[in-house]
């Protein structure tokens, strides 16, 4: 049983919560393969996405999510919101709780605001993303999806590459991972991928070369250039000669090495395209397992307020 | 001390008669399949399959099914973890027969059948269950009974399997204050 009724991020959350939540989305998983994909369980709930910040892929799996599970969702978008008319994001919340959500999911470009509104709505709050803090969501599905091709995560080798700095999926994962013993190391140019990230119990290096030799996974991150200001690197073509992933690095890693993505791709940037579409890839299954994820979230969260 | 309803011997005895009156109800193994509802049932579906098999001299298929995702109340059980939905067979025009442990309020069946609804449309859905101690809540009856048990509703049944780990098959009924206790374990 979960201990909070939100999901803030992988930083709160204990092993054993994390393992309930990837066991439970296994039988989702079994659900989504069936004609009807669809199982009654949160019938006369409410959920609403809340969304700050552009995002199509995480608000969809959401939104599928929920209706897998039978609630009603609201989507509701900044640009389209009262929010333009100078509404306050609390009271925009506060409203949405008024309307009857059960669940409200939150994405906003800065970090800390599903903590703020969790502390005031009796809703659950999952956050789907807040600013450059956590990304919980998209870790679990992460760990979900190494789970179906590895029998443990214990003791498995995994790289982060690329823009671990403005990576909110990164620091999920380097969370998620650790806290189900994986090792991570994170590879990049010492401007996106700092020293001090060692403190949270990864090991950096500054060379593709060194970094993914023998690793088991290599998640591949998106270089977030809405969020970066200049000179963390000369050009887009540049990174990618020295970080992109390309046929010939993955060739160091371990021969059932699984490449993940958490979208969107920058092909020819961070991944080459032989890359991606390859058969280590598991790019398009992490986009799948994300909906067993996200219900098993929600399935979750409605259950322990129950309780 | 927990009361023993059922030692090993009786079990084994019930399930033999239940394999046979499942065959001559349905007039013989065709389109036959068994799901065993999570967790006892399941075991249960097995050992009936094997029964079924072996005096029919065919091979019955055996499902499991989870029924948490169908539940209509969401309480915190026992058992919190989400079991397998494992369904080796199409059920569409087939006899189904749902296999369950203690049959109580009838809740659990109603799920279960909304759930084998979800997966396709089968001929007909029957219930076996090794133990029903009565107090329906739904206009739900089993088609084969292995012993029909009156209890009161604060009384618990226990079915033992040694799938599950027990030394010796038996079926216990627990006091209030026994249930209470083991509960709050």
């Amino acid at each position: 049983m979960l201990r909070s009724k939100d999901l803030l991020g992988i930083k709160e959350l204990r092993k054993e919560e994390i393992l309930l939540l990837l066991n439970t989305a296994r039988a989702f998983k079994e659900v989504l393969q069936r004609d009807i994909k669809k199982v009654p369980t949160l019938r006369g709930r409410t959920v609403v996405n809340l969304f700050f910040e552009p995002s199509t892929r995480t608000r969809t799996s959401f939104e599928l999510a929920a209706k897998r599970l039978s609630t009603d969702v609201i989507n509701f978008s900044a640009p389209t919101s009262s929010l333009v008319k100078g509404e306050s994001l609390l009271d925009t919340a506060l409203t949405v709780q008024a309307l009857g959500a059960d669940i409200v999911v939150i994405r906003h470009g800065s970090a800390g605001v599903p903590h703020m509104l969790a502390r005031v709505l009796r809703a659950s709050v999952i956050n789907a993303g807040d600013g450059t803090n956590e990304h919980p969501t998209q870790a679990l599905l992460d760990a979900f999806t190494i789970l179906q091709h590895k029998k443990a995560i214990e003791g498995l080798k995994v790289a982060i590459v690329g823009d671990v700095l403005h990576s909110r999926v990164a620091k999920s994962n380097i969370y998620c991972l650790g806290k189900l013993g994986a090792q991570v190391r994170l590879i990049g140019p010492a401007t996106l991928v700092l020293k001090a990230f060692e403190a949270l119990g990864t090991e950096v290096f500054y060379s593709m070369e060194e970094g993914l030799r023998g690793v088991d996974v290599v998640m591949t991150l998106r270089l977030q250039l809405e969020r970066q200001g200049r000179g963390y690197f000369p050009s887009t073509e540049e990174y990618f000669q020295k970080w992109g992933l390309t046929r010939e690095r993955l060739s160091l890693a371990s021969p059932e090495v699984l490449v993940m993505h958490p979208g969107p791709m920058n092909r020819g940037i961070e991944i080459a395209s032989e890359v991606a579409d390859g058969p280590e890839s598991v790019i398009l299954e992490q986009v799948t397992n994300g909906l067993a994820v996200r219900m098993a979230v929600m399935y979750h969260l409605e259950e322990m307020k129950k309780a | 001390m927990a009361k023993k309803l059922l030692d090993a011997q009786d079990i084994d005895r019930a399930l033999t008669r239940m394999g046979h009156e499942i065959i001559e109800k349905n007039k013989g193994p065709e389109g036959l399949c068994l799901v065993g509802i999570q967790r006892g049932g399941v075991h249960l579906a097995r050992r009936l399959a094997q029964k079924i098999g072996r005096t029919e001299g065919t091979e019955i298929p055996v499902g499991s099914l989870d029924i948490t995702f169908y539940r209509d109340d969401l309480r915190i059980r026992r058992q919190p973890q989400v079991r397998e939905t494992h369904l080796p067979f199409d059920v569409n025009d087939k006899k189904v027969v749902l296999v369950d442990d203690v049959f109580f309020t009838g809740r659990s069946i109603r799920a279960a059948i909304d759930a084998i609804m979800d997966v396709g449309r089968p001929a007909l859905v029957q219930l076996a269950v090794l133990v029903d101690r009565g107090h329906r809540e739904l206009p739900i009856r089993a088609d084969y009974v292995g012993k029909n048990i009156p209890t009161s509703r604060a009384e618990r049944v226990e079915v033992q399997l040694r799938e599950e780990g027990y030394e010796e098959d038996a079926v216990l009924l627990l006091s209030p204050q026994e249930a209470q206790r083991d509960a709050s374990e």
